[in-house]
């Protein structure tokens, strides 16, 4: 399912981002279950806010990361995200 | 007690998962509950709310992150909702387990602002309460009004059922309910055999017939519905020939508290002869994963007896249940008789077949059903 890069995200009902010292590492909570993220899935997860399309995600990015491409791998992960319903349109 | 530093321990993983099991007291006599069955002799005993918040915090330190309130039920204790409100507040993915009973719109709020994150309500199923349930328009509304509570509060409607075979045959009409309360999940999972479920197995085992009937009719739901509403059908473990990886391991990730303070690696694991389960009144719990000679006693593969020893499966499911392995064979170390590898494995073929049995002859076989309630439980005191 392909992502529409201009609008906004917002994680899906029941799923929280959240920092554990314990794991050293991002993970994504739901229901009885966890994920535990890589450091640049943490990247781009923690940008989304509800506001941010995509698009506002890789330019945030990019001006943090100067000198990498990283359009493909980021629109490739939020799809990825987005087919396992942890992040949705708002 | 196995002293911490030992290389055991250097492998040791946190735990992730923290059952509270905040009270056995319960308004319902459920004859699968999986309760000890002398759990009256821990009303005297219940952890404070205080007790409770240092027990969760000190797991949370640890790296737990999945918290199940449960019981018994929660609701039944006042300082539920302090509970889950100062546990979401930790960091815990909450999640409460309940009947629905004593589910106000008062309460319901109160958890909705102390960040409770989920609400899997249950069926109270029992023969006598399982037609009431079907025939009674008063305990209907009272579930329908539980219902949309729950998704005025914008949680998920989340339905437990468990199934047996005095109501797995209702399962359209179980489906049916389920669907007018616009369920989003419903997981009908068949009782396993332990405590009480145990003592009514006989009366609980469904037939094979009843078990593909009850899948046909989810089936017909899932196509009708899709993910409209998903289902979860589990079947008994004794009709399966390989055991389930139990807890995923003991001592893995799982971290179960009841009501008394007793830390336990499963639900089940008080009745286990021979161990000391520590008690989160005289020990922090850091100890307890770490170092207690219980939570150490089945980690790792070397307490292994044959055929699991040697078993090129056993980092896939343990060996099984060590609860099942006991209640069933009488030690622990065996493999879960529910392995058709196990040299115990026909007590589960044995039960399976009796369970074939015709249901209209039920009433000439069918030995007394013994309901989950405190006077009964009390005879098991002294057992």
């Amino acid at each position: 399912m392909s992502l529409d890069t201009s609008q906004p995200l917002k994680f899906a009902r029941q799923y929280k981002l959240q920092w554990e010292k314990a794991q050293d590492a991002w993970v994504l909570l739901y229901p009885e279950g966890m994920v535990k993220l890589t450091g640049s899935a943490g990247e781009i997860l923690t940008r989304i806010d509800g506001e941010r399309s995509a698009q506002d995600i890789i330019d945030n990015l990019q001006a943090a990361f100067p000198g990498a491409d990283l359009q493909q791998d980021v629109i490739d992960f939020l799809e990825h995200a987005h087919d396992k319903g942890w992040i949705t349109p708002v | 007690m196995t002293k911490a530093g030992s290389p055991l321990s250097d492998t040791i993983k946190p735990p992730l998962w923290v059952n509270a099991e905040i009270t056995y007291k319960c308004p319902l006599h459920c004859v699968f509950c999986y309760n000890p069955l002398n759990y009256a002799s821990t009303f005297e005993k219940e952890l404070t709310t205080e007790q409770w918040l240092k027990a969760l915090r000190e797991a949370r330190e640890l790296g737990a992150v999945q918290l199940g309130i449960s019981g018994g039920e929660p609701l039944m204790r006042d300082d539920c909702e302090e509970i889950v409100a100062e546990a979401s507040k930790m960091g815990y993915y909450v999640n409460l387990l309940t009947s629905g009973i004593g589910l106000t719109e008062e309460r319901i709020a109160a958890f909705k602002a102390g960040g409770l994150d989920q609400i899997q309500l249950s069926f109270q199923d029992s023969t006598k309460e399982m037609n009431d349930f079907l025939s009674s328009t008063r305990t209907f509304d009272l579930k329908r009004k539980v219902a949309r509570l729950i998704k005025q509060y914008d949680y998920p409607m989340v339905l437990n059922v468990v199934l047996h075979r005095l109501n797995i045959d209702h399962i359209e009409q179980i489906l049916q309910m389920a669907e007018e309360m616009e369920a989003d999940h419903v997981e009908l999972a068949n009782s396993q055999y332990y405590a009480w479920a145990l003592k009514n197995r006989e009366q609980l085992m469904p037939s094979r017939e009843q078990l593909e009937h009850a899948e046909a009719v989810c089936n017909q739901f899932r196509e009708r519905l899709g993910n409209k509403m998903k289902l979860y059908f589990v079947v008994p473990d004794y009709y399966q020939d390989r055991p389930k990886a139990c807890m995923n391991g003991w001592g893995t990730v799982f971290l179960n508290i009841a009501p008394d303070g007793l830390a336990l690696p499963c639900h089940e694991a008080r009745m286990l002869p021979g161990l000391e389960f520590p008690n989160l009144r005289d020990h922090d719990v850091r100890t307890i994963w770490y170092e207690s000679e219980a939570f150490n006693a089945y980690r790792g593969d070397s307490w292994m007896k044959e055929p699991c020893r040697s078993c090129d499966e056993k980092h896939k499911d343990f060996g099984g249940c060590r609860c099942q392995a006991y209640m069933l064979t009488g030690d622990a170390r065996n493999a879960d008789p529910v392995c058709s590898k196990s040299p115990h494995h026909s007590i589960v073929t044995d039960q399976v077949a009796l369970a074939q049995r015709a249901q209209s002859t039920d009433d000439d076989v069918r030995p007394v059903i013994i309901f989950r309630d405190d006077k009964n439980s009390r005879a098991f005191v002294d057992d």
